[in-house]
């Protein structure tokens, strides 16, 4: 079965360590993940976690079985590229003075669909959010003038499908502890 | 003066009661019913056990000579009696003490809770005396585990605990406690969980997987059964038996299935993996339905999965999700605590028999008893074999015996030979093959089943891995039987060098002490057996006493067990020699 890239949703309670745990299946597989985010999902106290990786889809399936078995997550799935939404943000700080020495740099940016997030007279920031191809392309654009730092965020996604989790939430046994 | 708080509580009339934290661990356990621990105190968890001194007539502590007994014996425990062993130390040592037992008990699903002493909250992170993150450290081989830091969260952590590790697939969880939170006050009221959230024990059950497993069982021709555990953790002994009667289909079991369904059941067809039996091994590649009631399809099992009843329909019943697929693809997977789905499908099935199939069985157990059990069980040799230490001892249990065995040769020639007439007798490290298992968990199972016979049958390398807690077994008087087969090697490792290694026997040689004299230090009583003759007697007075009695058996130092299936064969290629 050939490699592919997944992204996996995980919704779980806000608990201190779970993350840990969600890591050990991976590092017990010894698969490399190539990113992972958490942050507030779209219901209270419910958190997510977008981890993008490639494996097999056999693999795939089991890790989210092995996730899922983690008593403190909800619900994780799996998801294909063409069933989400995705995007990454990068940011690119860049020395004020290539602005006037190295004119090209302006068409650069102004093709590049980024964001001037900050200027001051030694340095600006850009902010580019896309598909981490468009990411890469104005990296490699950018990086002959010289980046005085570079850094890029793990892949956020959304599906297009719904994700149930509120109904899955009313299923579970009602919570009377924590 | 008196605090806020208690005005407060005057004031409201709360019924609730003020206490510690530490207090209120002890009363938690109370509340769960909980009446013998394990453990081993120090400085982190001191102030539950100066409470577990005012509680003493309600709540019985075992000091066990080092933490991983107080593990392994909270095993033992929990897999005769049913219920949730409770272990419990200090920090930094103590707690890394446990690792052992806590992974053991992950991968063999038994039902723990370990509650660990922490370093005061303030100190956590700063490398204090004593501190380990014992969080971290556990989070890959528990169900779940928790730091508390405040009083007030200790019931309803506590209630979580106990919840987590005896629902739906049983585990092990563990509570760390910090030394402020066990001294700080709460308002104790203790409520029972009755659920989480995001956790949910059971699968719901597909009506349509019923159906399509019951065609699959009515059509079959050559249709077999291998149970595990499952069948044990989910009380289903009596429904595996109306199963097995009823479809006439031959039962073979896992290691940890032993026990499950008499091993004198007709359709009892012994033992599947590396070390079972001939037949159900063979035909575990010729039959035409596979039926797996609560087992995983371990590697030890399956052998190479490649060549693993690919010809087989598959039907996996199965509490754990995550198990399904995960080894061996299922045709159909009927999810569900096996006690419900097996007398669910029951109705569905037809009454059957299979006398030609079930015969192929009893003729690959011909092949094994002429290649294999005539020489184990009645040895020409001078020398003495495990096998016939088996015999000896069911001749004196008949069957009745809870057998408790560690590691090695040893293990697989108790579980091989071993009779059993009832369940939860059958007490072993199976996934995770612990050596020093067996002595702390045959003084758990013991008082786990105390009007039952507990034999433990220990290999020489494995007892001296534990064998300080033949300290505990002297201070608590527990009487438990010591069997210990010494052939002077690391048995199981010794064999594979001869047979894969080319006899470079590499560090297996054991020279050993006099056990008999080690046994008399702590005045238990004791014998030696080197000669055949001497054997039964000594069988007999070893069951028949009171109190514990160890009995070394010096057996043959180089026998081998076999079948075996090779690492990476196929069960089809079992050998016999």
């Amino acid at each position: 079965m050939e490699k592919e890239n997944f992204t996996i949703s995980v919704y779980t309670e806000n608990n201190i360590g779970l993350l840990n745990r969600i890591s050990a299946i991976f590092l017990k597989r010894h698969i490399n993940l190539d990113s992972m985010t958490a942050s507030q999902s779209e219901i209270k106290d419910v958190f997510r976690f977008t981890i993008a990786v490639k494996v097999t889809e056999e693999q795939v399936k089991k890790i989210v079985g092995q996730i899922e078995k983690q008593i403190e997550v909800i619900k994780a799935f799996y998801h294909k590229e063409e069933q989400i939404i995705y995007q990454e943000t990068a940011l690119f700080k860049v020395a004020s003075k290539l602005l006037f020495e190295e004119r090209q740099i302006q068409n650069v940016i102004k093709n590049s669909n980024s964001n001037i997030v900050t200027v001051t007279p030694e340095f600006f920031v850009l902010e580019k959010t896309g598909r981490r191809r468009e990411v890469d392309a104005l990296y490699r654009k950018l990086e002959p003038y010289g980046l005085m730092q570079f850094t890029r965020s793990g892949r956020i996604a959304v599906t297009k499908e719904k994700m149930h989790i509120s109904k899955i939430l009313e299923n579970f046994a009602p919570e009377e502890l924590l | 003066m008196e605090t806020q708080t208690r005005t407060l509580r005057k004031e409201t009339k709360i019924t609730t009661e003020r206490m510690t934290g530490a207090e209120a661990v002890i009363r938690c356990l109370l509340a769960e019913n909980v009446d013998l621990i394990y453990g081993y105190p120090g400085g982190a968890i001191m102030p539950v056990y100066d409470e577990l001194y005012k509680y003493q007539d309600q709540l019985h502590h075992v000091l066990t000579r080092h933490e991983q007994g107080a593990t392994h014996a909270a095993q033992g425990y929990a897999r005769t009696s049913g219920k949730v062993g409770v272990a419990i130390a200090t920090s930094g040592p103590g707690a890394t003490n446990f690792v052992t037992g806590i992974a053991d008990a992950q991968i063999d699903s038994t039902p723990l809770v370990c509650i660990t002493g922490q370093v005061g909250s303030h100190l956590l992170g700063s490398d204090a005396f004593q501190e380990t993150d014992i969080i971290g450290i556990s989070t890959p081989i528990t169900k779940w585990n928790h730091q508390v830091t405040k009083a007030e969260d200790i019931p309803s952590v506590l209630a979580k605990a106990f919840y987590i590790a005896r629902s739906g697939r049983p585990g092990p969880v563990l509570v760390d406690i910090t030394k402020d939170a066990q001294f700080g006050e709460l308002d104790f009221e203790y409520k029972k969980c009755k659920g989480v959230r995001s956790y949910k024990p059971v699968p719901e059950t597909d009506p349509k997987s019923l159906n399509e497993a019951s065609r699959l069982i009515n059509n079959a021709k050559k249709p077999m059964i291998v149970f595990g555990q499952g069948v044990i953790l989910g009380k289903a002994e009596e429904e595996l038996k109306n199963f097995v009667e009823k479809s006439g289909i031959p039962a073979a079991w896992t290691i940890l299935g032993l026990s499950a369904l008499p091993t004198a059941h007709p359709l009892n067809v012994g033992m599947v993996g590396m070390h079972g039996n001939y037949g159900p091994n063979r035909l575990t590649n010729q039959c035409d339905l596979l039926i797996a009631i609560g087992m995983r399809f371990d590697d030890r099992v399956t052998g190479n999965l490649e060549t693993y009843a690919k010809q087989a329909n598959i039907i996996h019943f199965e509490i754990d999700p995550a198990e399904v697929n995960k080894n061996v693809k299922a045709d159909v997977a009927v999810m569900g605590d096996v006690k419900h789905t097996l007398s669910q499908v029951l109705p569905l099935i037809e009454k059957d028999s299979y006398d030609s199939w079930v015969q192929e069985f009893r003729d690959h157990d011909a092949i094994e008893f002429e290649k294999v059990i005539k020489t184990e069980l009645f040895p020409e040799k001078e020398g003495l074999s495990m096998g016939e230490v088996l015999k000896s001892i069911n001749k004196e249990t008949h069957g009745d015996a809870i057998i408790v065995s560690d590691v090695g040769q040893h293990q697989m020639i108790a579980c091989r030979y071993a009779e059993f007439t009832t369940s939860k007798s059958n007490v072993t490290s199976g996934g995770l093959g612990t050596m020093g298992f067996a002595l702390p968990a045959a003084i758990g199972a013991k008082m786990g089943a105390p009007n039952r016979e507990v034999v433990a049958i220990i290999g020489d390398g494995g007892y001296q891995m534990t064998i300080q807690e033949l300290g505990t077994i002297f201070q608590t008087k527990v009487p438990v039987k010591i069997v210990v087969l010494n052939n002077d090697f690391l048995g199981m490792v010794r064999q594979w060098q001869q047979l894969f290694f080319d006899k470079r026997y590499a560090s297996t040689e054991m020279v050993n002490p006099d056990f008999i004299k080690i046994a008399e230090g702590y005045h238990i009583k004791s014998k030696r057996v080197t000669k055949r003759e001497e054997l039964q007697d000594a069988v007999n007075e070893m069951i028949k006493s009171t109190e514990s009695y160890f009995l070394e058996v010096c057996v043959e130092k180089e026998n081998n067990v076999f079948p075996m299936i090779p690492t990476g064969a196929s069960v089809s290629d079992i050998r016999l020699e």
